[in-house]
């Protein structure tokens, strides 16, 4: 009977040859023989980084709808009488708002890997502030603007496009308030490591995302 | 596996906890426990999905219209098909893949264990909620698991709780579910490998998951992102998918298949798993082709990304267009037919040990051959559009997600039941089980293809007469098939009750799964493996420590 059989091969280990071609980070990120479930904040990224790649397919699905719609009715974009989103110098400013966070965001997590707490919470408190004036201003912007939801497909896609993008800034917003609130609380400190880069993942992944969103909706 | 020292054969795990059905109401985060509710749950469903098509299966048995009328009728073969595919092998292959990954892996439990916990608690809400649309006064969805616009947003005004918003609705549930859990797998098998377990050493079922669910990742988010903005179509006033309002129903589509036609793989990708750990186990042969069958799943998974357009011949598309995507369908025949020949070489002229699994593993991989034929004479331009719509799709497809799929869940079951229950099954009862099946499968879904030939269109509760015959062979296959889950369902229940205490590694197959008790203890190891060896080395000289099998006997 097969009683705890020991079964010994000593080939070399198959994909060990290419892992000295692979990049430090690279190797970080893809552990390839196995044995590194201890390392939390690794795998945890890891699983970040997969979800977002995959919530970006579903900004991909909006953006493909936008485009084909718009290349199929240049004509008639707009109902008559509308305008359609106009790049004023208020969205401009958001924009670099929006834009220049994910550079003090990044700031805020560099402090936080090296123990500066209090730059850290300044640096962090300083990305809320951005992101929080980003809301503000698109709000101000859905307000002031000729059309709605329901006006033609130009009311369809602005608003879908610009809504769930603003539902993920949201998001981050509050992850980051929730990440703020933590670093008080001194049992959560290490978690908080894990949440705080996750945090910023995202938050340069909602800024990429506005780069291609700002420069269809406002720049084509 | 040097670390392992706890005697193999001990009959039953020490530590078994008193009550331990109750933990299977619970909120557990053990992989184990989650495991076996998707699976227990996902059959209730399959159950359901079951009586649905009985039901659709007596309309069809006479041409008139008089078992149900028409709105339920299009509401049955809606919940139907997405029941079975949504809420029966989707969710089963999430479970018997939770079950199955850690172990196989030699991992403690799965990389992010809450989350796993809550991708399966999401799923009963959904499904009772796509239910719950019977209730409805107009009754559930109707347009079919396409859910095409515009049809699907020819809703009577002033009902703004309908069928297609519940249907939309707990899709969306569901895949945010699926999504979940499919980062859950990737991550568990990038990062919770035992200290050796390289990929490739892993079972070709674990590359199975991983390339189902990296399919899951990349394509359901379009199905979801078009069922969003269906929904806003359908309740906000936008114009996305209306043609009367400058709306283009063909994007959905092209959304809706960019994730629709990779998820018959994210269903199949599994089934083939498991045909490769069944296989080998009752024919005492290595897995022939180890590599290429593990590379083949990732093959599949490149080519049936950009295939969508098959389903859309018919859909005004720009010849260009059909001409290429007739070419990358029939090279998804490639890495498939990689697989086929892997599963025939392994069992070739060796001595078959036709227990339950292997007669369900060899009958889903034989129907498969019927399946993807006809598959890939759909991919053929002219013949779909000669066929589109017609039964012969039913066909094609029941030959695939029923002969192929459910009949390779059936093996799982059996192949593991001892292993999950610590208890074997009743071998006659698999048996009558197996053959029920077969029978009734066949009897059921081949009439389809010639009547689909024959120019009988899908989705008709009525239809001309010249079509009886073979309608009613199959809704008496129907019926048969309905009968064969009734042994299935007396086994299950009755070995777990009743059935002898199965020893650790019954099969003498080779998997990790099998080196720890059944069921397994708390953690799965006493110690984490140290692997050390390929993964199937049935019958090879080198290892030929294990000796022939003695199913079903007593061991101690
Ligand atoms: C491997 C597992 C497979 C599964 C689970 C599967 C499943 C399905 C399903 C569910 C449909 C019907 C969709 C609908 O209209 O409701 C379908 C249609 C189709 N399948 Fe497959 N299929 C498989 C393999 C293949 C292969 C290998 C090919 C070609 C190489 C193929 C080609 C097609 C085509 C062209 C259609 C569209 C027919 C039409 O609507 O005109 N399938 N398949
Ligand atoms: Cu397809």
């Amino acid at each position: 009977m097969n009683r705890g059989v020991i079964h010994v091969d000593e080939s070399p280990i198959p994909l060990e040859r290419w892992r000295r071609y692979l990049p430090t980070w690279l190797k970080r990120f893809l552990p390839i023989r196995g044995g590194r479930a201890e390392d939390h904040h690794g795998k945890g990224m890891f699983g970040f980084t997969v979800f977002l790649l995959s919530e970006s397919i579903v900004f991909l699905s909006f953006i493909f709808t936008y485009v084909a719609l718009r290349l199929t009715h240049s004509q008639n974009w707009l109902s008559p009488g509308i305008s359609g989103p106009e790049l004023s110098t208020f969205v401009i400013i958001s924009t670099v708002v929006l834009l220049s966070s994910s550079f003090v965001i990044q700031r805020a997590e560099n402090a936080l890997q090296r123990n500066q707490i209090n730059k850290f919470r300044w640096l962090w408190l300083m990305t809320i502030c951005m992101g929080t004036y980003f809301l503000i201003g698109q709000g101000i912007e859905w307000s002031n603007l000729d059309f709605g939801l329901s006006t033609g497909l130009v009311g369809s896609t602005f608003y879908v496009l610009t809504g769930f993008h603003g539902l993920h800034v949201l998001a981050g917003v509050i992850f980051q308030i929730i990440m703020l609130v933590r670093s008080f609380i001194p049992d959560n400190y290490n978690k908080g490591h894990f949440g705080a880069s996750a945090t910023t993942l995202f938050w340069h992944f909602v800024d990429i995302v506005w780069v291609f969103l700002f420069s269809l909706l406002y720049l084509w | 596996m040097e670390s392992i020292t706890r005697d193999q054969d001990s009959p039953t795990s020490q530590n078994e906890p008193e009550n331990k059905w109750r933990r299977y109401f619970s909120f557990s985060t053990d992989h184990k426990v989650i495991g076996v509710q998707y699976m227990v749950m996902s059959f209730l469903f399959f159950l359901v999905g079951g009586l649905l098509a009985m039901l659709i299966r007596a309309e069809l048995i006479t041409p008139a219209s008089n078992v149900v009328d028409r709105p339920l009728y299009n509401g049955l073969f809606t919940l139907h098909g997405t029941i079975m595919i949504f809420l029966w092998i989707i969710p089963f292959n999430a479970g018997i893949s939770n079950y199955l990954v850690p172990l196989m892996l030699g991992a403690r439990d799965m990389a992010f264990p809450l989350l796993n916990a809550i991708s399966f608690w999401m799923i009963p809400p959904g499904g009772i909620l796509l239910l719950s649309s019977f209730l409805l006064p107009n009754g559930t969805a109707q347009s079919g698991w396409w859910s095409y616009p515009p049809i699907s947003l020819q809703i009577p005004p002033g009902q703004p709780i309908n069928g297609e918003f519940i249907w939309i609705v707990s899709l969306v549930i569901i895949g945010i579910s699926s999504i979940i859990g499919a980062v859950n797998f990737v991550t568990t098998i990038f990062w919770m490998r035992a200290p050796g377990m390289t990929f490739f050493r892993m079972p070709v079922f674990v590359w199975s998951v991983l390339s189902a669910q990296l399919l899951q990742l990349v394509n359901l988010p379009s199905l979801t992102g078009a069922l969003i903005l269906l929904l806003f179509d359908l309740s906000l006033g936008t114009q996305f998918f209306k043609p009367l309002e400058n709306g283009d129903p063909i994007i959905y589509q092209h959304l809706f298949w960019f994730y629709s036609h990779p998820a018959v793989y994210i269903m199949a990708l599994p089934a083939f798993g498991i045909f490769a750990e069944v296989l080998p186990a009752f024919s005492r042969n290595p897995l022939f082709g180890y590599r290429s069958l593990a590379v083949a799943s990732l093959g599949i998974v490149v080519v049936s990304i950009f295939v969508w357009v098959h389903h859309m011949f018919t859909s005004a598309t720009p010849s260009w267009m059909r001409m290429l995507f007739m070419v990358t369908s029939m090279l998804v025949a490639v890495p498939t037919g990689v697989k086929a020949f892997g599963w025939t070489a392994t069992i070739w002229k060796s001595k078959l040990h036709l227990e339950t699994p292997m007669l369900f593993a060899m009958g889903g991989a034989a129907m498969f051959l019927l399946g993807g034929v006809t598959g890939v004479m759909l991919a053929a331009v002219p013949f779909d559009i000669h066929v589109h719509n017609t039964y012969f799709i039913v066909g094609h497809f029941h030959y695939i997600v029923f002969n192929t799929i459910t009949m390779a869940i059936f093996a799982a079951i059996y192949f593991w039941f001892p292993k999950i229950t610590g208890r074997m099954y009743a071998e006659g009862w698999g048996k009558l089980h197996f053959w029920l099946t077969f029978i009734g499968a066949n009897l059921t879904f081949f009439p389809m293809l010639p009547l689909g030939l024959q120019g009988m269109v899908r989705r008709i509760s009525s239809y001309d007469p010249r079509y009886q015959g073979w309608n009613v062979v199959a809704s008496l296959g129907g019926f048969l098939l309905g009968v064969s889950i009734l042994p299935f369902i007396a086994n299950i229940v009755g070995s777990l009750l009743y059935g002898t205490r199965a020893v650790n590694n019954p099969w003498h197959a080779t998997g990790l799964e099998w080196t720890t008790t059944s069921p397994p203890p708390q953690d799965n190891f006493e110690q984490i493996p140290v692997v050390k060896r390929p993964p199937y080395d049935y019958g090879d000289p080198k290892y030929s420590v294990i000796e022939p099998p003695d199913y079903h006997q007593q061991e101690n």
